[in-house]
């Protein structure tokens, strides 16, 4: 009875650490630990720009390594690591970029806000690498117990995020609406595992895979695997925000500081659909006919529901907020076309949507100014007349948002609808076209908000005195710091430029693919 | 019955004793001890501390910065028993990656010690 476990401890088997292939994850958590041991050391007041460098410095250098790893699957093809906990391919070096470009401009975006609000030191820096770290575990992941784990990383650290400014009630409620969600759904997940694992005895996704296909092909009962399936699609569906698992998003991203929303939007999602994709697309592919049809309801409800309530929402925040639930109705778009133009249009969506939120939320923690309460629509009323560069940039983020070509967020829109369509799911092809149009709609409205002068200012005389008087009030306070402007130049260059010039980037996206012959496919 | 079950019996009958053992010392003390109830007698116990009516009483923060730093060095054992009992097996290998987790656990407390959230205010 106990006799078999007291033989298997005497012939313990050692993993095999290739630490070369996860060397993105082992730099940020390295990263976020020097950074510690550095602010633990000196002690005292040290400028802020300090922890800023040195957040984006490595958060690069992961995204250098990831480079470094995609030469290395050039060469060598992909494959695993780490006793096959964790799968290295192009969709793993992919994410890395997505999860290291959110870091480097979230980080350049925190270091101007956490001046303003008195909120310094390297605590928010260490905090986003750190859950970057998980979000790339769970891209690299090829086993559910890891997923899990990163899962579990990525979400502590942001629950802190959430309630990182201390002085709001809003922050520390949504710090503490997101972590009773959070812990909810992460059990909810963990229950999808271990459900999983009782139907086919592996927590790998390649064994799962493999052994729900034999199972499958021999007409065995797959009753606890889709119980499992529906667990896990529940448990990741909260963290992606997918109606009717988003009620927590509206409020949590309002609450949250600026930049730490914008992260959340931007790095959370995306390892939240790494993880899905993974699981639905690579693990549980043999049960496709199972999930086809939960992810077409979840992404028409998704595209339906974000798009429509973000029309009423009077709030700049909550209203990205459903933005966000809208997008994540594309990207399961993607999913749902299982396919490896799916796949890669999904993942392209992402990469691009990290940029395009990131910004929007940079020019949003400053036009709300001190208290990071001004977040209202009408705040940006005459925003070109105050702040021209400031309105620019902002329009063209939104008209990425909104699909306008020309932009990366045009190019994303059409690859998942192009890959639906080519699945001959054109019922949600014509969804998500005609939701793009709905969500023009707010999207539009802002965009004409801030082109339209306050009360009080004469539209075409600006420089009168009443109209003066008017401007400067209501510009006291909104400053743009150097790092901020960087993040917002940054995501603005990355909307036009990969828009434009759109070749390398959808290319690459078709070759960081999830789909590969190898072991277990 | 089936060796799965079989394997589960000794849990079963183990936790018969465990329920027979505490139900019957408590059954035999009811008999046997005298019963003489005074209103002391009946006060909540806890821990000696008088029980102070309502539950949304405050507590000193600093017992909840002290419980964290506990936990973290109750983690720390957690994981340390089972590599001291392999450690011959783990090897090398072992000894250098718990190394890594004492320095990162350690990390931890110098940050709390420099946040002088050692200092008892």
């Amino acid at each position: 009875m106990s006799s078999g476990l007291v033989s298997q401890a005497t012939t313990l088997v050692l993993p095999h650490v290739e630490y070369s292939r996860f060397l993105p994850i082992l730099i940020l958590i390295g990263g976020a630990m020097g950074i510690l041991l550095l602010a633990s050391l000196v002690g005292g007041r040290v400028p802020e720009a300090w922890w800023t460098t040195l957040s984006v410095a490595t958060a690069g250098a992961a995204g250098i390594a990831g480079c470094w790893l995609w030469n290395d699957i050039q060469r060598h093809g992909p494959g695993t690591a780490v006793s096959d906990a964790l799968r290295i391919d192009g969709f793993s070096v992919w994410f890395t970029f997505v999860i290291c470009s959110a870091v480097v401009l979230f980080s350049l975006m925190a270091d101007g806000y956490v001046q303003r609000e008195r909120l310094g030191g390297p605590e928010i820096h260490v905090l986003a690498l750190l859950s970057a770290s998980g979000g790339l575990l769970m891209a690299y992941a090829n086993d559910l117990l890891v997923l899990f784990l990163g899962l579990e990383i990525l979400s502590i650290a942001l629950y802190v995020l959430a309630g990182f400014h201390r002085r709001r009630t809003e922050s520390g409620e949504a710090a503490m609406k997101y972590f009773v969600l959070g812990a909810f759904s992460s059990a909810i997940f963990l229950y999808g595992v271990a459900l999983i694992y009782g139907a086919t005895g592996t927590t790998r996704l390649d064994l799962v895979n493999r052994t729900l296909g034999d199972m499958l092909e021999a007409g065995g009962d797959r009753k606890l695997a889709l119980a499992g399936m529906g667990l896990m699609i529940v448990g990741l569906g909260f963290k992606v925000a997918a109606v009717p698992f988003h009620t927590w998003t509206p409020d949590v991203y309002q609450g949250s500081p600026s930049p730490v929303t914008g992260f959340m939007a931007a790095a959370a999602k995306a390892a939240g659909f790494a993880g899905l994709l993974r699981v639905l697309a690579f693990g549980l592919q043999p049960l496709h006919n199972d999930w086809r049809p939960a992810i077409w309801a979840l992404a028409v409800l998704t595209l339906v529901a974000g798009s429509v309530l973000a029309i009423v929402q009077t709030d700049v925040k909550r209203m990205l907020a459903y933005s966000s639930i809208n997008h994540a109705g594309y990207v399961l778009v993607g999913l749902h076309a299982d396919s490896a133009a799916g796949v890669a249009g999904a993942q392209y969506y992402l990469l691009t949507y990290a940029f395009t939120v990131l910004g929007s939320f940079a020019v949003v923690s400053v036009v709300a100014r001190q208290g990071d309460e001004a977040t209202r629509i009408e705040d940006y009323r005459g925003l070109y007349l105050r702040k021209p560069l400031l309105a620019v940039a902002f329009s063209i983020l939104l008209a990425a948002q909104a699909g306008v070509p020309l932009t990366t967020g045009f190019l994303a829109k059409f690859s998942v609808i192009r890959a639906a369509t080519t699945a001959d799911d054109y019922s949600l092809g014509i969804v998500a076209m005609l939701v793009t149009a709905v969500a023009a709609f707010f999207y539009l409205r802002l965009i004409v908000t801030m082109f339209t002068a306050p009360e009080g200012v004469d539209e075409d005389h600006p420089e009168s005195e009443g109209s003066v008087a008017v401007l400067t009030r209501e510009r006291t306070g909104m400053r743009v710091m150097p790092a901020t402007a960087a993040t917002i130049a940054v995501s603005v260059a990355m909307t036009v430029g990969a828009g434009l010039w759109a070749g390398p980037l959808l290319d690459f996206a078709e070759r960081a693919t999830i789909f590969f012959p190898g072991p277990g496919r | 019955m089936s060796a799965f079950l079989r394997d589960y019996l000794l849990v079963v009958l183990f936790a018969g004793a465990a329920i027979a053992f505490a139900g019957g010392s408590l059954t035999l003390g009811r008999l046997i001890r005298p019963s003489r109830p005074t209103a002391q007698k009946h006060v909540v116990y806890e821990s000696g501390v008088d029980p102070v009516p309502g539950a949304w009483a405050q507590s000193q923060i600093r017992y909840y910065l002290f419980a964290l730093l506990f936990v973290m060095f109750d983690v720390e054992a957690v994981f340390i028993f089972p590599w001291a009992v392999n450690l011959e097996a783990l090897g090398v290998f072992g000894l250098v990656e718990m190394l890594i987790f004492i320095f990162i656990l350690a990390l931890g407390l110098v940050y709390a010690w420099r946040k002088q959230v050692l200092r008892w205010v």
